[in-house]
């Protein structure tokens, strides 16, 4: 009865043992996790919140429906609309002037294949949000695009639009980190626990 | 080799695939009703449709356009019988007229999409398009004229 009860309990502790193994796993196919920490993560998302309201990103995402220009983020001249798709409106859709790739000179037109304002159904609004409204705006998948965590890490560290930032064009300042950091901290932040800041920090 | 078909006829254009459509348009095909404005996507002079789509063509490379159907101001009718045309005839709107082929093909694109434009619509459509005499008033009323044209069967 005794040798029953301790091969019982050994198999119980090595089935724990795989299942947690394998939980582990399944969260690791996602993005990398780290011991929950809100300092580290919050202090993490601070780089990321610098890096998005810098103009290179902020631009793009106005809290009106007109695309902003320029280091100093005004807004973009000839009346530019959002329209339905986020790719502007009849005669004046983003690609009538913006092409795959920047076109060379100073103020000549910046490109990429994709380029355009979020559609008016899903706005993602930088501009004028607060550390702690831009992070819960980007962990909610109603106002996110539908992304999880893990598709959040992968717009920012891949997305192709996104990479244009760190490749703006003549004339045009970079984001405030390469983007490999900038990747980081975005990891760090959602590994340690996706913490949004207080509302205190402006 | 790129082939481009311009106003329904295909042409075969040797050019470096950076040089842009414009130059292509005025300097090899001969089709100068497109203007030189800017040169830099600023003020819609230089507007052509590519497949359909306003596009700037001072800023778009002949490679973009290659294989794709081309409309300059020469094509956008038979006879310049465009119920743009005809509204912008019967409405005197040029003044010194170096914006107004632009002017017309982002006027086309607006009411082929929107055949009844309110005074916001043509704003949001035709705010790319300079005109430096100020025609602006003018060429709001004729793209309602050629909106109601339009609508009562006035045949491009």
């Amino acid at each position: 009865m005794k040798k029953l009860i301790i091969i019982s309990c050994f198999l119980s502790i090595v089935g724990f043992v795989s299942l947690s193994f394998r939980s582990e796993k399944v969260i690791n196919k996602n993005y990398p996790t780290l011991p929950k920490d809100s300092v580290g993560s919050t202090k993490a998302f601070m780089s990321v919140y610098k890096v998005l309201m810098s103009a290179r990103c902020m631009n793009c995402h106005p809290s009106g429906n007109t695309p902003l220009q320029g280091d100093d983020s005004h807004l973009h001249t000839m009346n530019v609309t959002r329209g339905l798709d986020g790719h502007g409106v009849y005669s004046m859709r983003c690609s009538n002037c913006h092409q795959a790739e920047n076109t060379a000179g100073l103020h000549m037109p910046p490109g990429n294949p994709k380029w355009g304002l979020p559609p008016a159904n899903m706005r993602m609004v930088f501009q004028g949000r607060t550390p702690r409204e831009l992070a819960l705006q980007l962990l909610d998948p109603k106002q996110n695009g539908g992304r999880t965590k893990a598709q959040l890490i992968d717009h920012m560290a891949n997305d192709a639009l996104v990479g244009w930032a760190w490749h703006p064009g003549e004339g045009r300042t970079l984001p405030p980190m390469s983007r490999p950091a900038f990747a980081a901290q975005v990891r760090l932040w959602i590994a340690k626990g996706a913490y949004a800041p207080s509302a205190k920090i402006k | 080799m790129i082939t481009i078909t311009v106003n329904g006829q295909r042409h075969d254009i040797e050019a470096d695939p950076n040089m842009p459509l414009l130059w292509v348009i005025r300097d090899i095909l001969g089709l100068t009703g497109t203007k030189f404005g800017c040169g830099a996507a600023q003020c819609g002079a230089c507007t052509v449709h590519l497949n359909g789509e306003a596009v700037r063509s001072c800023v778009t490379k002949i490679n973009r356009a290659a294989g794709q159907n081309i409309v300059t101001i020469e094509g956008l009718s038979a006879n310049n019988n465009h119920p743009l045309q005809l509204a912008w005839n019967e409405m005197s709107v040029p003044q010194c007229g170096y914006c107004q082929s632009g002017q017309l093909m982002s006027a086309a694109v607006l009411l082929r999409e929107n055949p009844n434009p309110t005074d916001q619509d043509i704003d949001d459509a035709m705010s790319g398009n300079i005109c430096r005499c100020g025609t602006y008033q003018r060429v709001r009323a004729a793209i309602h004229k050629a909106a109601a044209m339009q609508t009562e069967g006035v045949k491009s």
